[in-house]
C-alpha cells in the first residue's frame, strides 16, 4: 500500500502502510456550512456502506475541556493557545483518527492542520515553527475547502450563532466592535488559506451556491476515492 | 514571535537542570534566597506549573493518558504559557528569573521516549535563551538513593514505565533516567550548559554557582520596592 505518509519524521509508532481507509479533511471559514456538510456526507457514506468516523477540534478526551476552559479566561496567549490545539489534534489524531484508518474507516474531519497553521501565523507565529510543529500530522487523501465571500459568512454568522470573541479575533484587537473584527479577521484568514489551497492543493468548493448543490459537488469529489464495499449494489 | 537566541531582554535568565534527585532545586532555592537579600527583583518559575494547563497534564498523567506525543506536547503549552506569562515580562522589565526545569528537560525526556529530536528543539524554539543554563549530574544511582530515602515515591512517567522497559518501577526508573542522563550529556556542547558536580556538597556547588551567576550581573537592574522600612532609614539618614 504505502498509500499514506507524514508530512515530517512523524509518529514512530506507526506504520503508515497499516492505514487502510481514507482521511478526508474539511476546511473553511466559520459559518462556512463544514458541520452541515459533514453531517450530509456521513449520512450518504453510510447509506453506501463506508464506516465513519467524524472528529473535529477540541473534541480530544485528553485536551478538550481543558482548552474550552483556557479560551473562557483572558490570560491565554498565541503561543499557548497554538500549542493546546495541538495537543488536542495530536490526542485524536493517535488514539481516533489514526485507529479508525488502521480499520478502514473513512475519517471525515472538521478542519485539519491548515486552520491551525493560518490562526496561528495570523497571530504572528513564525511560520516554519508552526509548520514544523504539525510535521507529524498525516497527509489527508483529500482537502475540501469550502470557500464564500465574507459578506456571505457575516449574514451566515448573524443569523445562526451571532459573533464570537474567538471567530472574530478579538484577541488581535483589529477593530472597534466584534463587526468590524470578524470583517478583518475572517478576510486574513481567507487570504492565508488562499494561498494554501493553491500551495498544498485543497479542492476548492464555492460554498455560496444551495446547500444540495455544495453537497453533490462534494460527493462528486469523493467518489473516485472511494471503493465499492459491494459489487452487487442495486444500481 | 521571536526565536530561541534572538530575544532582547535587560534581565536575566537562570535555569537548573538534572534528573529528580540530583538537587538541582535545593541549589536554586538557595541562589533565589542570596539574590532577593542582594536586593534584585527575582521572579521563579517551575516546570509543570502554569494555571491554564496543569489540570489536563496531570489528568492525563493520573488516567495514563499521554503518549510520547501529547506528553511533548502539553509539557510544551505548559512551558508556552509560563514564558508568555511568567517569564517574558519580567524579563523585559529587567528581573532576575529563576526557572526549575527548562527546555532541556523536554529534549531529554522526550528524546528518551523516541520523540524526533529535531521535532522537539523546533518545538521549544520561542523560549528565551538562558543567561545560563546550570546541569547537575549525578549517577543514576546516587540519584536513586536520595530519593528513595526522601520525599516522593517514583511516578510513572518519571521512570518511564509507559515504555515499558521493565515490570519493576525502580528498575524501569534506573534505565529511563540512564537514557535521560545520556541525553543530557549531549546537550552540553550543543547549547553550553555549565556542568556542576551534584555529588559535591551542597556549599561548594552553590559558590560555583553564584561565582558564576556575579559575573553576568554586571549592569543587571536592582530593582527591590522600597518598603517602609526604607523609608524610614532614608528619612533617618537624611535628618540633620
Amino acid at each position: 500500500m504505502g498509500r499514506f505518509e507524514f508530512y515530517g519524521p512523524g509518529l514512530t509508532a506507526v506504520e503508515p502502510s497499516d492505514l487502510k481507509g481514507k482521511l478526508v479533511v474539511v476546511e473553511g471559514a466559520d459559518g462556512v456550512g463544514r458541520s452541515t456538510h459533514i453531517g450530509l456526507l456521513r449520512e450518504w457514506l453510510e447509506s453506501n456502506g463506508h464506516a465513519v468516523l467524524d472528529t473535529g477540534m477540541t473534541r480530544s478526551a485528553l485536551a478538550g475541556k481543558g482548552l474550552k476552559a483556557a479560551k473562557e479566561g483572558h490570560t491565554l496567549g498565541g503561543i499557548t493557545m497554538s500549542l493546546f490545539y495541538a495537543t488536542d489534534f495530536a490526542d485524536r489524531l493517535e488514539n481516533e483518527m489514526i485507529p479508525a484508518l488502521r480499520a478502514g474507516f473513512v475519517v471525515l474531519t472538521d478542519r485539519y492542520i491548515y486552520s491551525l497553521i493560518a490562526r496561528a501565523t495570523i497571530r504572528g507565529a513564525n511560520p516554519q515553527w508552526v509548520k514544523g510543529v504539525y510535521e507529524f500530522a498525516l497527509k489527508p487523501d483529500i482537502v475540501i475547502y469550502l470557500r464564500a465571500p465574507i459578506d456571505e459568512l457575516v449574514t451566515r454568522v448573524v443569523q445562526t450563532s451571532g459573533f464570537n470573541y474567538w471567530e472574530s479575533g478579538m484577541d488581535l484587537r483589529l477593530g472597534e466592535d466584534m463587526f468590524d473584527s470578524f470583517i478583518a479577521y475572517q478576510g486574513k484568514l481567507l487570504t492565508v488559506f488562499d494561498s494554501m489551497a493553491s500551495e498544498c492543493g485543497f479542492n476548492v468548493v464555492d460554498a455560496s451556491e444551495n446547500i444540495q448543490t455544495v453537497s453533490e459537488r462534494i460527493k462528486a469529489l469523493l467518489e473516485p476515492l472511494l471503493v465499492q464495499p459491494c459489487p452487487c449494489r442495486p444500481t | 514571535m521571536k526565536v530561541y537566541g534572538k530575544h532582547r531582554v535587560p534581565g536575566r535568565l537562570f535555569v537548573v537542570e538534572g534528573i529528580d534527585g540530583s538537587g538541582k532545586s535545593t541549589q536554586l532555592a538557595l541562589l533565589h534566597q542570596w539574590l532577593a537579600s542582594e536586593g534584585y527583583g527575582t521572579c521563579f518559575s517551575e516546570w509543570n506549573s502554569s494555571a491554564l494547563v496543569r489540570d489536563v497534564t496531570r489528568r492525563g498523567k493520573r488516567k495514563r493518558m499521554l503518549t510520547p506525543m501529547t506528553f511533548s506536547l502539553i509539557h510544551a503549552t505548559d512551558f508556552a504559557d509560563r514564558t508568555e506569562q511568567h517569564i517574558i515580562p519580567p524579563l523585559k522589565a529587567g528581573a532576575l528569573v529563576l526557572a526549575d526545569r527548562y527546555v532541556y528537560t523536554a529534549f531529554a525526556r522526550d528524546v528518551a521516549r523516541g520523540v524526533n529530536p529535531g521535532w522537539v528543539r523546533n518545538l521549544y524554539r520561542f523560549a528565551v535563551k538562558p543567561t545560563i543554563a546550570f546541569y547537575f549530574r549525578i549517577s543514576v544511582d546516587e540519584a536513586m538513593k536520595r530519593i528513595i530515602g526522601g520525599r516522593d515515591a517514583i511516578t510513572y512517567y518519571e521512570a518511564g514505565m509507559d515504555r515499558q522497559l521493565s515490570g519493576d518501577i525502580e528498575e524501569s526508573f534506573r534505565l529511563f533516567q540512564g537514557a535521560v542522563i545520556d541525553q543530557y550529556d549531549r546537550m552540553v556542547d550543543e547549547f553550553g550548559l555549565v556542568v556542576i558536580d551534584a555529588s559535591r556538597s551542597i556549599e561548594e556547588q552553590q559558590v560555583q554557582m553564584r561565582e558564576m551567576v556575579t559575573r553576568a550581573l554586571t549592569g543587571a537592574r536592582k530593582n527591590r520596592i522600597r518598603r517602609w522600612v526604607d523609608l524610614n532609614s532614608t528619612a533617618q539618614a537624611s535628618r540633620p
